[in-house]
């Protein structure tokens, strides 16, 4: 159960070697999360995440889960939640992708697609009626800044985020009353081994930045979630600029 | 010799046993509900089921699914022990009858649903007081004898639990059981602040207390510092069965803990003024004003009850002797219905933790430190508490008491909360169960030694734990 001041007994992580999920993780660990669950495909990194997170206390368990096997994520994650009351579920995995390659391999872009929409659909649905079901939690799902509007520099990549983050917020609204909490959140560039070797983008930001602002607006009950908060009032400006400046805007 | 027999009929038994009629509107709604405590933090929905007879309780338990069912009453505990997320919470407001009255003893027959307003309605013109009452009327027996409340007379009358003398607990198996202490003293005193986690209590005996008149002489000493106040509070438990203080835990420096403090004894008929000497026993049960839920959520912080403790301690003589009413003396809050929205939708938090009169310098220590790092705590109660009870998880010991609420966005309060904990700990002291809504499920055992003989108890009586709330869900009591 989570506590009077938002503080987890249980969480689980799709995606569970993400470097912002790790980070947020951690500092649970180091609260009041004493079971922590990390669904991913099996890695020697994801085994050295569990063994980190260990450390600070947690008993952690590895699941095998594919974001792409959409007909597995029930009988994954329904076990997960019948082995007892999960208080948050950080959804976190997701692709880059090569936009440049990916333009020329249409395969490789509707892969992006699988991973970050598709499979964030399905096991955030099979998630969510967990939830509900147990009358209590919350919903934390990875957006980013680059589905607020797409630039041609990544908008396959862009694209994903932007459907992911309107079925979260429809999934909130949905489940409003039930209990359960839907909360977005979006970063923008971050610092992490998904971006390692690009260019850093203004207003970047790093895991643990990522990770402190989960925590607050999980304390807070926040429906969305910007990292760093002036991003809110950046995108929300660009949202509106017209095409032809935004393209100039976009090129850098 | 029973002098009245008050039953579910109509007439005036039935009027004066409905609960809340005059207080806060009773949940009646059935169905899927978000719930909270009264501190308005960490919703979750359940199924809510208001029984209206016994036979619907039982079938309410029996059907009760995988997660469980839980009882609630007037939802006044702070944080999450009336709640059961996904399962299936028993509103026993609808079992609100008294059942049978001895005016010769003081002995009543309540079910559990009843309020201590409504017994206090009904009795105390015959001239009986509830035996023990906290700082709310609203409150159900039921929830009385599952938190196994204390009031300002704990260093006189210890806890509620030890008025009751028997009780009817529903358990997991459907059967009904009748307990008291000496019948089977094992499951009396692990549902004496058991939390609800060993049946359903249906009704329950009550020993009243006499009274002459329905009000209080009241002594309020002005005290100027932390000491001034402990060493009157240690002077005055024996002259007075009512004693509580008011501090103010925002003071500094030479003002630290500069409180306000109140010792009571019911007046007898020759101190009442010729004015009221014609009604001693007058009772009144005034509406309550209703608070809007309009306040946001910062509204109360340091500066605003800086501000209005400041006010309040100066608006007060010095040292002056007054009549108070039930209300007046033991509920405040009550006379403001739904007080708890002032503190908006992020709500509060109430802590309340006691240690041995020997950690005195520790306990000053905690005091010194809410204080330096000015965590608002509107309204902070200082008491004595005499010899603890019997129950197993019972929150009184013989110590000093602090009570406190804060806001839930004060900026730092985990790390403070935890901190308390710790120094609770240290002294072999325990934070109360009816308004913990954060301990760390590891330090519960060291706060409550007789944890173990709990737990046995409810694995014999419920042993696939139909009894389930979040409380006992976060602390894996």
């Amino acid at each position: 159960m989570k506590d009077a001041l938002g503080s987890a007994q249980s969480l689980l992580i799709l995606g569970g070697t993400s470097d912002i999920a790790l980070a947020t993780a951690r500092r649970m660990a180091a609260a009041k999360t004493k079971r922590i669950v990390l669904a991913a495909r099996p890695s020697e990194r994801l085994d050295a995440a569990a063994a980190d997170l260990r450390a600070y206390g947690a008993e952690v368990e590895t699941v095998a889960f594919d974001a792409g096997q959409v007909e597995e994520h029930e009988k994954t994650l329904g076990a997960v939640f019948a082995a007892g009351d999960v208080d948050v579920v950080l959804v976190a995995f997701g692709v880059l992708g090569d936009q440049a390659s990916d333009e020329q391999d249409p395969v490789a872009a509707a892969k992006v697609a699988q991973t970050n929409y598709v499979g964030a659909v399905s096991s955030g649905l099979v998630c969510a009626n967990a939830l509900k079901k147990q009358g209590h939690g919350s919903l934390v799902v990875l957006s980013s800044v680059a589905g607020e509007r797409a630039r041609k520099a990544n908008f396959i990549y862009g694209s994903t985020k932007a459907g992911l983050d309107a079925f979260a917020q429809g999934l909130g609204d949905s489940l409003h009353g039930s209990g359960v909490h839907v909360m977005v959140v979006r970063p923008g560039f971050v610092e992490s081994k998904m971006t390692a070797g690009m260019e850093k983008a203004p207003l970047s930001t790093t895991p643990d930045a990522v990770a402190e602002a989960i925590i607050s607006g999980l304390r807070r009950g926040s429906e969305i979630v910007w990292v760093p908060g002036a991003l809110r009032y950046v995108m929300s400006g660009l949202r509106h600029l017209p095409r032809p400046l935004f393209r100039k805007a976009a090129e850098r | 010799m029973p002098a009245e027999q008050w039953s579910t009929g109509a007439g005036r038994g039935a009027l004066l046993a409905r609960p809340g009629a005059a207080g806060p509107a009773a949940e009646t709604e059935e169905g899927p509900q978000l719930l909270t405590g009264w501190g308005r933090t960490s919703p979750t929905v359940a199924e809510v089921v208001r029984p209206r007879t016994r036979e619907e309780a039982a079938d309410a338990v029996a059907t009760a699914g995988p997660r469980g069912v839980i009882s609630r009453g007037l939802g006044r505990s702070y944080g999450d022990p009336a709640q059961n997320a996904g399962g299936r919470v028993l509103d026993l407001t609808g079992l609100n009858r008294i059942l049978s009255v001895d005016l010769e003893t003081g002995l009543v027959t309540a079910e559990s649903g009843v309020s201590l307003h409504s017994l206090m309605r009904a009795l105390v013109p015959f001239g009986y007081f509830v035996p023990v009452t906290p700082g709310t009327r609203y409150v159900t027996v039921g929830g009385a004898i599952g938190s196994d409340i204390h009031g300002k007379n704990h260093h006189a009358d210890g806890s509620f639990a030890q008025h009751v003398t028997s009780l009817d607990l529903l358990l997991a198996d459907g059967s009904v059981r009748t307990v008291t202490p000496e019948s089977d003293p094992e499951l009396f005193w692990a549902t004496a602040g058991g939390m609800g986690l060993t049946g359903v209590v249906l009704a329950a005996t009550i020993r009243m207390v006499p009274i002459e008149t329905s009000r209080l002489a009241v002594d309020t000493f002005k005290l100027p510092n932390l000491d001034a106040l402990m060493e009157k509070l240690a002077g005055t438990d024996a002259d007075y069965r009512y004693t509580v203080a008011w501090m103010d835990c925002l003071a500094k420096g030479p003002k630290l803990g500069r409180a306000l403090l109140d010792c009571g004894n019911f007046a007898t008929l020759d101190q009442l003024p010729a004015k009221h000497r014609g009604e001693p026993l007058a009772f009144s049960a005034k509406p309550m004003a209703s608070t809007p839920d309009l306040f946001p959520s910062g509204l109360l912080n340091r500066r605003t009850i800086a501000i209005a403790n400041e006010v309040w301690y100066r608006k007060t003589p010095s040292t002056h002797h007054h009549l108070a009413t039930i209300g007046g003396f033991f509920h405040p809050l009550d006379g403001i219905r739904d007080w708890n929205r002032v503190y908006g939708k992020a709500g509060f938090l109430q802590y309340q933790f006691v240690v041995p009169f020997s950690a005195d310098v520790t306990f000053r220590r905690m005091v010194e430190r809410i204080s330096r790092v000015q965590a608002p705590s509107f309204v902070s109660v200082l008491k004595r508490f005499g010899e603890g009870s019997p129950g197993y998880l019972s929150f009184p010991a013989e110590g000093w008491t602090l009570a406190l609420d804060f806001p839930t966005g004060t900026p730092g309060l985990d790390r403070l909360l935890n901190w308390l904990d710790e120094q609770v700990l240290s002294e072999g002291g325990r934070v109360y169960l009816a308004k913990d809504a954060r301990l760390a499920p590891a330090h519960l055992s060291a706060m409550y030694p007789r944890l173990d003989d709990f737990r046995e108890v409810r694995a014999k009586v419920d042993p696939h734990g139909v009894f389930v709330s979040d409380q006992s869900r976060r602390l894996a009591l």
